[in-house]
């Protein structure tokens, strides 16, 4: 039964000292020019940051399959949405396309 | 065989009747409170949306803006919530342990640090009124080529940090609730669903600040 599982402090320490280390690592690189790279990077280290909060602070580690299952469809709607929404921007050319197309 | 087991549910403390154990409850609110975190993720989605849609046409008016965001309370504001996300983790844990003092103790600490978000997101609110950034017409941007985009940013970020707020002053709500209830011995090592969701909740919460931080914080930093 996933209810009684404890986890160690140990853990959601190691987690949040990793959460603040990024923080600081985003807050840092964001003052270094790197280009169209300057967002993917905020970006990278956001979503490590949200993975790390969903996995062991939102307990997904030792969640069932069935919410796995939720989680996984709400993100992928989510990217659905997204990613529809900009294609159809992009290929009516209300939006400049990226520069590799 | 089947009697027996009735039985022993019934003793199951805050198990109720239509379950047939007090996992399989558990695992039922669990689901219930995703698929409304999902909702919640589709909601504040849109608005990302639209900031993805909004920023790739005026780039430079959103790089312009982030001089005139507050990155050190911004960043502050982001280690107060991922601090307050510990507490609220540990807490659940101590839930989970049936150790009422040390609930008690982590769900406060939560709240302080919440309120504590609250009162920075204030002082910066107050900064865009004194500064003029809020959008409509007493607005005021000091590169005149921008005014109109710049506008649209500040919408985005008032309506996005907005909702968030909000979503704060709700969760600040439910944690004061859960307060009460573990003061007068609603929980245990048993029964401690509540704990658990609204902690599923307030690390929602958390999790918008983590995107919304770089977003509107960090571009155009450099």
């Amino acid at each position: 039964m996933t209810k009684s599982h404890i986890t160690p402090v140990g853990v959601y320490v190691t987690v949040f000292l990793a959460l603040i280390a990024l923080t600081i690592a985003t807050t840092l690189i964001s003052r270094i020019e790197l280009g169209p790279f300057n967002f993917v990077v905020a970006l990278t280290i956001a979503v490590i940051k949200a993975s790390l909060v969903v996995w062991f602070f939102m307990h997904v580690n030792h969640s069932s399959s069935l919410t796995r299952l939720f989680v996984f469809a709400g993100l992928f709607w989510l990217a659905i949405m997204l990613v529809f929404v900009m294609s159809d921007y992009v290929s009516r050319t209300w939006l400049p396309g990226p520069r590799w197309l | 065989m089947a009697d027996t087991n009735v039985s022993a549910a019934e003793h199951d403390v805050g198990l109720k009747h239509h379950f047939d154990d007090s996992g399989q409850q558990y695992e039922s609110a669990t689901l219930g409170m995703w698929v409304f975190l999902l909702t919640e993720i589709m909601f504040f989605g849109g608005m990302f949306g639209s900031y993805t849609v909004y920023r790739n046409l005026y780039p430079e008016a959103f790089a312009s803006t982030s001089r005139f965001m507050n990155l050190t309370l911004g960043a502050t504001n982001t280690a107060v919530l991922i601090c307050s996300s510990l507490t609220m983790a540990l807490a659940v844990r101590s839930a989970r342990l049936g150790a009422k003092k040390k609930l008690i103790f982590f769900l406060v600490s939560t709240l302080i640090l919440g309120i504590v978000f609250l009162s920075i997101k204030y002082v910066e609110y107050h900064e865009k009124w004194v500064d003029h950034h809020i959008p409509g017409p007493g607005f005021h941007y000091d590169l005149p080529q921008y005014y109109h985009q710049a506008q649209i940013l500040f919408f985005l970020y008032f309506a996005m940090t907005g909702m968030h707020a909000l979503h704060m002053i709700v969760g600040a709500g439910l944690l004061t609730t859960l307060i009460v209830m573990a003061s007068r011995n609603r929980f245990s090592a048993q029964w401690n669903t509540p704990v658990d969701m609204i902690g599923l909740y307030w690390h929602f919460v958390d999790i918008v600040w983590i995107f919304l931080f770089p977003l509107l914080y960090l571009i155009g930093n450099h």
